[in-house]
């Protein structure tokens, strides 16, 4: 059977990770490289690394990170943030990354999904959606920019159309979930995942064990994220995944 | 010493990483004559197959596997580079293989999500030396679209997607992994460790 993903996020500024990494028994809780190898020993099943660097001359920050990771830890590295072009994908996947998770650079201009897809295979371009609740079309739009511009696009519609042009997989936040700790937005999810064919990550809003199990049962998800959760240690990956193999999901043990 | 053929499809740098990491001397090369020096070839590669057994023939490097196989040298064939050893694929349209290995690739015919990505259960079937020491419940890291059939007694592995898939493949030195040994974490570095051991 194919297993369930587990994946934490690390936001990285100037090639720090912020927000703080609670991990015991780390040297330097701020080195992206470090606490990707924590991950890695606590069986996380990807790492991703979202590049929040304002400036584009810290932006080389992020690739000698990339480079540094790939050279130590041997599981899949999805790198976004702040990607715009073809180029900016060859060079963060040269670095050792995996896949490139694109948001606002993808609603700009949807072709460079098609571009990069055809230039490096569907499996490496990954599309972040962020969704809110509309409660007057009664269904979700899409917002652009960290969550600050509503797109007036149907989320579904959009979903399809990345599918369409190429998209390997879409990372799907939930905004009126993420930071609650209420639970992902099983919903949306659930919309989202049986309308498009290719795998769908759920984000925003895991607080308990249970959760992860009702994003992946009831909301048909095929990946889990989560940042802070695993980073303050409230929830350990492994026992997480002992967990949900105790409730018959199938994970990598 | 241990030879990654370039051939200009999909990023080497993560098996070159994997094999520093592990200690084993290599080079990545595109050239026919320096792979020619190689004690054992890697043949790695992301992308559609047509274009990657186009750069191969037109670079010779057709020759210099079907060379190395003759003379016993030990390869390894990771994903696309897999499926190139077979006989023919039908990845649009139908294009021959290297034939190093007898069998076909073909599209998946099930009713889930394509690509298959993510981590699965290796099943495996017989004594495979380069599943020496792997854990009973070993899990490995896939994408792909498209998968190996064959009816020859050379498949080392399944995995279940479905229905049973078969992943890897071996015949004398010619190993044939439909996963990615250098993004499956400890199994991944176990197994690309039983090939840098393999004597030769």
């Amino acid at each position: 059977m194919l297993c369930k993903r587990i994946i934490p996020c690390l936001d990285v500024d100037k090639g720090r990770v912020v927000k703080g990494v609670q991990f015991i028994d780390l040297i330097d809780a701020g080195d992206p490289v470090e606490v990707a190898k924590a991950y890695n020993k606590s069986m996380a099943d990807e790492i991703v690394f979202l590049d929040i660097t304002a400036s584009s001359e810290n932006r080389e920050t992020i690739v000698d990170i990339v480079k540094r990771t790939a050279e130590q830890i041997f599981i899949p590295l999805t790198v976004g943030g702040g990607i715009r072009t073809v180029e900016d994908f060859r060079k963060i996947l040269l670095a050792g990354a995996d896949k490139v998770s694109i948001n606002s650079a993808a609603i700009n201009r949807p072709s460079l999904i098609d571009e990069a897809s055809r230039k490096f295979g569907s499996q490496c371009v990954v599309v972040a959606i962020d969704a809110k609740y509309n409660n007057k079309r009664k269904s979700w739009d899409v917002y652009s920019h960290g969550g600050r511009n509503n797109m007036d696009l149907d989320v579904i519609e959009w979903a399809v159309e990345v599918e369409r042009l190429g998209a390997g997989e879409i990372l799907l936040t939930s905004m009126d979930k993420d930071g609650t700790k209420s639970g992902y937005d099983n919903q949306l999810t659930k919309l989202v995942s049986e309308s498009v064919n290719i795998p769908v990550i759920a984000s925003g809003g895991a607080g308990t064990m249970k959760h992860f199990k009702d994003a992946i049962i009831d909301g048909k998800a095929d990946a889990v994220l989560a940042a802070s959760l695993f980073h303050f240690n409230e929830i350990e990956i492994k026992k997480l995944k002992e967990y949900l193999n105790s409730e018959n999901i199938s994970v990598r043990l | 010493m241990i030879g990654i053929i370039d051939y200009g499809m999909g990023n080497l740098k993560s098996v070159s990483n994997a094999l520093t990491f592990l200690g084993a001397e290599h080079f990545i090369s595109d050239k026919y004559d320096e792979l020619l020096k190689a004690h054992k070839l890697i043949l790695p590669g992301v992308g559609a197959f047509k274009d990657a057994i186009d750069l191969i023939r037109v670079k010779s490097f057709d020759k210099l596997l079907i060379d190395a196989k003759d003379k016993d040298k030990p390869i390894l064939g990771i994903c696309l580079g897999m499926q190139l050893m077979f006989e023919s694929s039908n990845e649009f349209g139908n294009h021959i293989g290297l034939g190093l290995l007898k069998g076909k690739i073909n599209k998946f015919d099930i009713d889930l999500k394509i690509p298959h990505m993510g981590w699965n259960e290796l099943n495996i079937h017989k004594e495979a030396p380069l599943f020496t020491g792997l854990p009973e419940h070993s899990y490995v890291y896939f994408v792909h679209s498209y998968h190996l059939e064959t009816d020859e007694d050379v498949v080392s592995a399944t995995t279940y997607y479905g229905k049973e898939i078969q992943v890897a493949a071996q015949q004398g030195n010619i190993f044939a992994l439909q996963f990615h040994p250098e993004k499956s974490g400890d199994i991944g570095l176990m197994i690309l460790k039983n090939f840098i051991e393999i004597d030769n």
